[in-house]
Order: C-alpha cells, then structure tokens, then sequence
C-alpha cells in the first residue's frame, strides 16, 4: 500500500508540474507595459511555490513507502517534535510568504497607487446586463452628463448609456460598442456600471476592474502591440454573463485619430 | 500491517481505576423522543451527518448537470430538460451554497464534532442539549427552506453563493432573483442562527465540561480544532446574519443599504445610495473565516489519524494549537483578499495580501508537522489513514496556489478565473470532504458498532483521490489561459475555443469520480448491518471514546466518569506494555 501510494502521489505531482513547466496551457500573450512585471512575478511565484508543491508531495510518498509498516521496520520514534524545528520553518516560510509579497508591491503600486499621466487617453466604460459601451470625450475633451432616466438599453450606443443631448459638452462625445485606443499612450478609463456588478477582463492587457453601480473607478493602462485583443465580464452578473464580451482593437495613433474623426463626422 | 485486535480487558481495568461514579442518564424510549427530537448529542450528530449526507449527493447531482451543459449545451436531460445559461447559474449557485453551508458547515462540526466532542473530552452531553436539538431543527429547516428555492416561480437564484447585489436585490435583474432569492437568503439566515446556538454548545462544553484531568493541552487536537471552529463561527454568523437581514430589507421593504441608483432593463429601481461594496465586506467578514470553519474540523481530524497510525506521537502538539489558534486569529484580517478587484482601496488590498500571505505559514507549520509525524512511523495503511495521506496531499496541492491569488499584483489576471475554482475546491472542497471520509472510516466502528469494508474503502479512495486531481488540476490550466469563471458557456469568446477539450475532459472524470461516490453510499448503509463486528478500539487509539462501549450507552461512559492522566497521542512510548497508552492510563508515563 506504501508503494502503490508513494507511485501515485509522485505521479499526480509530476504530471501536473509538467503541464506548467511545458506551458501547455499559460497567460494568453501580454501586450501591455504592466504584463512583463506581473508576468515575471508569476512566473517567480510560481517556481518557488512549484518547488514547495513538488518537495512536500515527494516527501509525503516517500515517507508513506518508507515508514509503512512491516515485520522488519524498527519501532516508531517515540518523539514529541523538535522546537528548533518548528521556529526554523516558521521562520523560513515567513520570509517566503511575505518576502514573496514584497517584491510585487511595486507592480501593484505602479499599477494601482498612482493616478494616469496627465497625457493619457480618457475612455469612459460603461457595464449594463449584457454588453460593453466605451465614451470617447471628443475635441473639447469634456463628457456631456448622462441621466438615469435616459437610459434605453434596448436603443444601444449613445441612448444606452443615457446621454444627455441637451449638454453642450455631449455633442461631440462618441459612444462605440468597440474600443479603440492608440498604441503606446496610456490609457485612463472611467469604469460605471447601470444595473448590477460587472468586471472588465482585458487579458492581453494584464486588466481587471469591476465596474460598480453608484462608482466611477479610474484606472489606467498602456497596450505596446497593435492588434484586436478580446475583452470579457468577470464578475457574476446574470444569465448573459458569459456572453458579455467585446473587442479592443489597438491601433496607431494615426489610425486612431481618423476613427474617432469618422465617427465624429457620422454624428454631425 | 497490524491486526485490528482490540484492547477489551486491558479497557475494563481502565475503567476501574479511573472512573468514579456521576449520575446516569436514563435514555428515553419512544421513538419521537429518541431519533428525532433527541436531546442526545450522538443523536444529534448522526442526523446533522445524514441531513450532510442527503445535502452533499444533492450539491453533487447538481455539479454534474453543470459539467453536463458545459460540454453538451443542447443536450435534452430526463427529467431535468434542457439546461438554459440562467439555470445553469442557478445550478451553480445552489450547488455553493449546500455544498458550503449544509455539507462543509454541517457534517465535520455539527455531525462529527456533536458525536465525539464530549466524548473525546469524558463529559455525559453537550452543555446546552435542548440548544443542540434546536440548533439542528432550525439548520433543517433552512435546509428544506433551501431546496424549495428550486421550486417556485422562476426558479433559484443565479447570483452564486456569494449573492453579490445589486444582483441579488433586484428581483427584476434575472431569473430565479424572485421569490427563489428571498427563500435562498432566508434559509441562510436560519442557518445562521442554528450555528450561532451550536457553536455556543460548543464553546461552552469544551470549556465547562472536560473530565478531571483533561486539562486543555491534554485535548485531541480533533476537539482543540472544534472549539477553534465554534469560536470562528460565533464571531462570523452573526454578521452573515445581519448582513442577510439587510439584503432582505432592500429586496421587500424598500431600503438600500446595498443598492445605489441604477437602472435595470432600462427601468429605474426605486433605491438610492446604497453601497454595494458593504455587502462584500459584510459577506467576505464571515466568508473567509468561513473557509476555516470548513477545514480545521478536517485539520483536527488529519492530525489524529496521522499519529494514530503512523503509531508516533503527534509532531509538536503545541505548535499545533498555535497554528490553529493563529489561523483562527489572522481568519478574520484576510477578507479583504476577495475584493482585490473590487474597487476597494488599493492600499487596504496592500495591508490584506500581507495578512494573507502571513496566515500561510502556520498552514505551512501544520504541513511539515504532518510530514514529522510520518517520519520515522510504523504506518498502518487503513481507510482512514488513506484519506488523512489525501488530505495533506490535496491541503498542499490547494494551499500552493493560495499565494498567487494572495497577491493583488497577480490576481490581475487570475481573479474570477477557473484557477480560482481550482484553489478553493482543492483545499476547502475537496481535502474537507477527505475529512468527513476519513472521520466516517475512522468513527464508524464506534458509531454502529461494525466495521466498513476495507477493500470497498480502498476503492473508493483510490478513485476519488485521483478523479480530485484530475478535475481539480487542469481548472488551474484554465484559469491560467484566462477562463472566467461562472460562465454556462465558453463559445462566445474566440480565446476559450482552444480550452474545451480541457473542459470535456474534466466532465468525463466528473462522472467516474461521482460514480465512484455509490461505492462509498453502499459500503455505509452495507456495512451498517452487515459489516464485520467492531470491538471497542479497533484501531488501538488513545482518546476516550475507545475507552468506552461500541456503539457508546445514552450517558457515553455508563454511569462513570473517566479521569485523565496522559496526553492524547502516546504511541509507541518505550517501556510500555503495548505499543499506546491510553489517556486513562495511570500515569506511567513521564508528564509531556
């Protein structure tokens, strides 16, 4: 029974660090400045926990075979424990643990501490059961104001989110079921939500945010590869979850520039 | 490997030596009085362990189906139908919440712990034995409150076990958030207050009701892990409850405590101001210690049976206790950790991932604990050891990743992820249920006086052992590639395409895993009455209810009381007659 349980636990444990050290399956390619720091730092973690995993499983086998009782085996020891030991570990995995979490605390600082640079691209993002609406503020960089009893859902774009066009500063706000943003200038977005909690999943970008009813949460990022990247919901939000989805499409600033002005122009 | 010969004679002398005459309890005798409204805690016990047992076949039923639309979304079931996305949420959000409260909550504290706690520590009953009965009468009427959620207009709820609102306040935001919603949160309320009155019993009979000697670091760790439990539960209950009286008011008497302003389907709900956020604290204040309260019963549990039969002494009791003393402390300073993503300030996720990350390391003493504990041992393979080897296996098989999701930096890409899926159900699921299989192996001779068959336990172990880390590991691989989680479908997005065989193969290990639960079913209800006749320690073990009668009389100890004079986990001490001493030995041995 000790043979049969040391050869299934230590193949249990190898075949599954195999499939993360082939990479058979990883974090979808990163085409933000963040990814390659939270990259790294997941890929730090993740061998020092993998040697922990593979070390207490191995030892766990080892020790089933090994210790098994048997006609030839010497009596257990008879021990209460070790307390140099246990303040040796206690120790040791406390520099882990926490060390471990200290070195990603500027990742998240830089990620989440500091405000956008003041260049960056305002784009507003608005969650409603069950789609993703994105506001671009227009030449006199001002969102027009938006009113709950405007709000049409079922008329998608700009009657979606309420928009209110007796505002002077909404007439040149573009409302977009896409999201285009220019490659290489960071990018702040306003995060709302109508109805209930949703969550914007940008995987390339290493991005996720709820986006709260009642809040308006500011976050930034930068994309570094042009290309279309999909975006999810990653919070709960009804019977359409798993269908709330949409596109970023990251493209040059030139590119960007005469989008917006087209749809500026589609407007007038 | 051993025989299993008890140690019948040498458990009478005990008796005699030890024992001085209390006041026996005459046992009712009419049936309503003796199976149902029971005021004996044995009782009490085995019907929170069969209401666990219905509940957890149930939770399971349900996960199948979900596995099922997963990969066959059109399918047409007998029965059940086609399964629609609002019901597969639905699904989802039943099977959380019966497999967390009525099956993790229920049958490691109030089954396991109702039946051996005062035994374990040589007292008659449970402090408070008309509290215990109404405890598990009000839990089952929560339970029956629960499932009738299925059956109303609209259905269950689809807002998960968490019950995030404005999701869950809304009766217009989706299916099932009707009248499903309101059963759903009052049935959690009714759990709460059960809880609250058993953990009191608890946390008092541990206190007040030890027999002379017992003194608390004499305790089995199985009873320091049930009070540490009760104590969690007492402080996080309360809150669920409140917080569960409030989402009630929003939803029927026009509050907004968690409701702002928002506009569903294009209709403004008559609610302002309300703070979504406040729920989750509220919710996550209890739901993390809640995660403890699934798994120290099971910790308790695993340390026993790996010092029973690796036949050593339990690697650094007191370190044991520490650590689960400070993982009940630090429970409550780490729920900040759920809402890394949440719009909470960015600096408290900071403060919470250190906690977090802190509370890892007596998880990490409890491991290499287990580990010394087997090292050097004479082990005894049986059923319950096999299932104690699992847990410590699946305890760091979960526990690894638990680092990753505790750092807000890395929980960018993984949080609402399968990874989190396959965190949670290793180490909370999965090893706690390895809990119960190992307390029902281990205890069953006791409770019913025969024994389970051991090659029936075996292949159930084996089966179940591998089909948790072949459904449970690739959700890791998942959540890796960016699957959210709580999705009926992963078609929609071009990124999950090239995930579905993974999907499909954990299916197909779904069913022989479940199937392989029939086997554990049969060998329970088989073995019952026809199982092999047990004596009174079949497993040669040192704590109290060996001591006493197989199944134990009404009183537990037949009118006596037994004095205590050694320490829980005395095997192989040198000099002794046999290879255990028991607790209620005369002290030969040296005071440890």
């Amino acid at each position: 029974m000790g043979l049969v349980l040391l050869v299934v636990i230590w193949l249990i444990t190898f075949i599954s660090a195999y499939f993360f050290i082939a990479k058979t399956w990883w974090l979808p390619t990163g085409a933000s400045a963040a990814a390659a720091g939270i990259d790294h730092h997941f890929a730090t973690t993740y061998i020092l926990m993998g040697i922990v995993f593979v070390a207490a499983q191995v030892l766990l086998g080892w020790f089933a075979w090994k210790y098994r009782d048997r006609a030839a085996a010497s009596p257990a020891r008879y021990s209460h424990g070790n307390n140099t030991l246990e303040i040796l570990w206690t120790v040791l995995t406390l520099i882990l643990f926490v060390g471990l979490n200290l070195m990603s605390s500027s990742i998240w600082a830089s990620e989440r501490f500091r405000a956008a640079e003041p260049g960056a691209l305002q784009v507003e993002v608005t969650g409603m059961q069950f789609a993703w609406y994105f506001r671009y503020a227009g030449p006199d960089g001002k969102f027009g104001a938006t009113k709950p009893e405007l709000i049409d859902p079922s008329a998608g774009g700009e009657s979606a989110i309420g928009l209110d066009p007796t505002d002077p500063a909404s007439k040149d706000d573009v409302v977009s079921g896409i999201m285009y943003t220019p490659v290489n200038r960071e990018v702040e977005v306003i995060l709302r939500a109508h109805d209930v909690i949703h969550s914007f999943f940008v995987p390339a970008m290493r991005f996720k945010q709820d986006a709260v009813p009642g809040l308006a949460i500011r976050m930034h990022f930068t994309p570094i590869t042009t290309g279309d990247y999909e975006l999810a919901c990653a919070e709960l939000c009804g019977l359409g979850h798993y269908k709330m989805h949409g596109m970023l499409k990251v493209v040059s600033q030139e590119e960007f520039d005469k989008w917006l002005a087209a749809r500026e122009a589609e407007k007038q | 490997m051993a025989g299993s010969t008890g140690g019948g004679e040498t458990i009478m002398a005990t008796r005699q030596i030890a024992a001085h005459e209390i006041h026996a309890h005459a046992a009712p005798q009419g049936f309503l009085r003796k199976w149902v409204f029971s005021l004996d805690h044995k009782v009490i016990g085995l019907q929170y362990y069969f209401l666990a047992l219905t509940a957890v076949f149930v939770g399971m039923f349900l996960s199948l189906l979900m596995r099922i639309h997963l990969i066959w979304p059109n399918v047409s079931l007998p029965l059940v139908g086609e399964i629609k996305p609002e019901t597969y949420l639905s699904l989802l959000t039943m099977h959380g919440t019966i497999m967390v409260f009525f099956v993790l909550t229920t049958a490691p504290q109030g089954g396991f712990g109702n039946y051996f706690l005062p035994i374990q520590i040589g007292a008659a009953d449970m402090a408070f034995p008309v509290l215990n009965m109404l405890s598990f009468w009000v839990t089952f009427i929560g339970y029956i409150v629960m499932l009738s959620a299925f059956f109303v207009v609209g259905g269950a709820p689809l807002h998960g076990w968490t019950g995030y609102p404005p999701l869950s306040a809304l009766p217009s935001a989706g299916p099932g958030e009707g009248a499903g919603a309101d059963l759903w949160i009052i049935s959690i309320a009714l759990f709460c207050v059960g809880a609250l009155m058993s953990a009191l019993n608890f946390i008092t009979t541990t206190l007040d009701m030890r027999a002379r000697g017992m003194t608390m670091m004499r305790m089995p760790l199985t009873c320091w892990a049930w009070f540490i439990t009760a104590i969690l539960g007492l402080l996080a209950f309360g809150v669920l409850f409140s917080a569960g009286i409030l989402l009630l008011l929003d939803r029927n008497a026009g509050t907004s405590f968690f409701v702002p302003l928002v506009v569903v389907n294009g209709q403004i709900a008559a609610h302002k101001g309300g703070s979504p956020l406040l729920w989750q604290h509220l919710f996550w204040f209890f739901g993390h210690p809640e995660v403890y309260i699934a798994i120290l019963p099971a910790m308790g549990l695993c340390s026993q049976l790996v010092s029973v039969f690796s036949r050593k002494p339990i690697f650094g009791y007191k370190a044991m206790v520490y650590a689960m003393l400070s993982i009940g402390l630090l429970g409550f300073m780490v729920w900040g950790h759920h809402m890394f993503m949440s719009g909470m300030s960015p600096y408290s996720a900071f403060a919470f991932s250190v906690m977090t990350m802190a509370i890892g390391v007596p998880s990490a003493i409890k491991t290499f604990n287990w580990l010394g504990t087997l090292w050097g041992g004479r082990i005894r393979f049986y059923s319950p050891m096999l299932f104690a080897i699992g847990f410590v296996s699946l305890f760091v098989s979960g526990g690894i990743s638990g680092p990753f999701l505790a750092q807000p930096t890395l929980d960018i890409p993984l949080h609402d992820t399968y990874f989190v899926t396959g965190h949670f159900h290793l180490i909370m699921g999965v090893a706690s249920i390895f809990g119960i299989f190992a307390a029902t192996y281990y205890w069953f001779p006791k409770m019913f006086g025969h024994m389970m068959s051991e090659s029936l336990a075996r292949w159930h172990f084996w089966f179940t052992f591998v089909g948790t880390y072949a459904i449970f590991m690739p959700m890791h691989y998942l959540g890796m590639a960016g699957h959210p989680r709580r999705y009926s479908q992963g078609t929609e997005l071009a990124f999950l395409q090239p995930l579905l065989p993974l999907q499909k193969f954990i299916t197909y290990v779904a069913f022989v895993t479940i199937a392989a639960q029939f086997i554990f079913l049969f060998n329970l209800f088989w073995s019952m009455k026809y199982g092999k006749k047990a004596s009174d320690n079949p497993w040669e073990a040192t704590t109290l209810e060996w001591t006493t009668a197989t199944p134990p009389p009404h009183d537990n100890f037949g009118g006596r009381t037994p004095a205590v004079y050694n320490g829980p986990y005395e095997y192989s001490v040198p000099g002794a007659p046999r290879d255990y001493v028991m607790q209620t030995d005369p002290a030969t041995v040296a005071a440890h």
